[in-house]
């Protein structure tokens, strides 16, 4: 019968709001409560330095590159030791869309993504960030790597230094 | 103390408290629905303006009165005016007539917990409910907008489709009590409440009385789907406040009426009468709450349909069993 069968559905549909009428809410309160992003959580921008406390980042543009609004803009420069770095590094943040991007794109996981979302401000131009403000004390992720233990060629070490590296070869030696 | 004056101050008493519980109550249901319907959907709803937002209806109705009050350019400016006061008038005017206590004595004086013992209460009630939806359908035709004028329109049609059964549905009633007065109808309740004999008549009341205050499935008049807000799109402030809490009020009143007619009244084990009364109303108001949580809303057609092709027929069917069985017994 028809009517039998509607008449189900919808006691049936009663059945089910008087359910999650009694089921906890999955509300979060945010400024009271706040969920714990996950460590990989995609936020606030920095750059890190290396275990030995110089600044990753050698200013090779790959982020710039990589970022799909062009948020990001530096100027590189090379210091006396041959080291890059840039002489200024700008994220607008107000452009950003936390893709992630750039910090797949870095050789130097010089920048990278933390899970620190609340960076909303009532102006603008606040959300502008040079590199002081980027700039971090700490490793973040991968801790021990250091870009210039593995290339740059003779900036930090002599050439053939590096980790997992071999001396070069001198070619005039190498007789049959 | 004159007797007479004594009379006057108790029945103003009496007075100021249905008019001051009324108007609480419904403030407060609009709170409880929003938080029922909260917790429907797995929210919390409001719990910010106050004790778990109780103070919230406080907070709605400063906003209402501080809101601009918007008439339209091209409006009816007087019936515009004159329409949310006939939307809420006829609502309260209901509530005169329900019993909501057994009588009592103060003074030695006999004083009966209703407004208005009118001896034709249910037919007055019948006309006060066709006389509501003139509030809508005035304020629809006043605002000179399309979509209020719609809602207005689809007010008035719904009005004759549910009206009817509306009344049906109550005929068995009084061919029960023999009486059209509530007062009478409660006391013919005292041992058994009439949805024991009549499940069939309390059904097709609470779907007419849904339709009545237009309240989801029925709310076609409102529609915000389709009409934006129905025959109240023009209204701003509280004029829209007015349309609001007389919606509100309305449903107290038909929930006090569906518990007069069909759950008993006052009647009730254990507690005061007043508390069964309003534990009856509230429990009605929660179904609508719980409803409008639950159902979509109907088409038009389909509205027409199930008044005229089912109600209708229903009740007249129901009212023959009921004369059938009155004459058998």
């Amino acid at each position: 019968m028809q009517i039998v069968s509607d008449i189900k559905a919808i006691l049936g549909g009663f059945r089910v709001t008087l359910a999650h009428m009694l089921r906890r809410p999955v509300t979060i309160q945010y400024p009271e409560e706040k969920r714990t992003p996950y460590p990989r959580y995609r936020a606030r921008i920095v750059l890190t330095c290396d275990p030995e406390g110089d600044e990753r980042c050698v200013a090779c543009y790959l982020c710039s590159a990589a970022c799909p609004v062009d948020c990001i803009s530096m100027q590189s420069a090379e210091r006396e030791d041959g080291r890059r770095y840039a002489s200024w590094f700008r994220i607008n943040f107000s452009r950003c869309i936390f893709c992630g991007l750039c910090a797949e794109a870095c050789p130097t996981m010089a920048i990278q993504m933390t899970p620190d979302y609340e960076i909303c401000t009532r102006d603008i131009m606040n959300l502008l960030y040079e590199k002081e403000d980027l700039l971090i004390d700490g490793c973040g992720k991968d801790a021990s790597y250091n870009f210039y233990k593995h290339s740059g060629i003779g900036v930090a070490q002599p050439r053939g230094e590096g980790a997992e590296e071999s001396r070069p070869v001198d070619v005039r030696s190498l007789m049959p | 103390m004159t007797a007479f004056s004594l009379d006057i101050t108790l029945f103003a008493l009496k007075l100021a408290l249905v008019f001051f519980v009324i108007l609480t109550l419904a403030a407060y249901l609009v709170f409880a629905e929003r938080k029922i319907l909260a917790w429907v959907q797995d929210r919390k709803g409001p719990n910010r303006v106050g004790p778990f937002g109780l103070l919230q209806p406080l907070a709605d109705l400063i906003k209402l009165l501080t809101k601009e009050d918007v008439v339209p350019s091209a409006a009816d400016r007087w019936l515009f005016y004159l329409a949310p006061a006939m939307a809420a008038i006829p609502a309260i005017l209901i509530f005169s007539v329900i019993p909501f206590g057994a009588p009592l004595t103060i003074y030695g004086r006999h004083l009966p917990l209703v407004v208005a013992d009118l001896n034709v209460g249910l037919l007055f009630f019948l006309a006060l409910s066709s006389i509501a939806v003139y509030g809508v359908a005035i304020g629809g035709w006043a605002s000179n907008s399309k979509y209020a004028l719609l809602g207005g329109i689809r007010g008035l049609a719904q009005l004759i489709s549910y009206e009817l059964s509306m009344g049906l549905s109550l005929v068995p009633i009084v061919m029960l009590s023999h009486s059209f007065s509530l007062t009478d109808i409660v006391a013919a309740q005292e041992t058994v409440p009439f949805i024991v004999y009549q499940p069939l008549a309390f059904i097709i009341f609470l779907l007419s009385i849904t339709a009545e205050c237009k309240r989801i499935p029925f709310d076609l008049p409102e529609a915000e789907g389709e009409l934006v807000a129905g025959f109240h799109t023009e209204y701003s402030g509280m004029r829209f406040g007015l349309f609001f809490v007389g919606e509100y009020i309305n449903i107290i009143v038909l929930g006090g009426l569906a518990a007069t007619f069909f759950l008993g009244g006052w009647h009730g084990p254990l507690l005061p009468p007043t508390i069964w009364f309003s534990l009856k109303t509230l429990a009605v108001s929660f179904f609508f709450i719980w409803m409008r949580g639950t159902l979509p809303r109907l088409r038009y057609d389909q509205l027409m349909h199930l008044g005229w092709k089912v109600l209708t027929p229903l009740a007249l069917v129901n009212i023959l069993i009921t004369g059938w069985w009155l004459m058998l017994k």
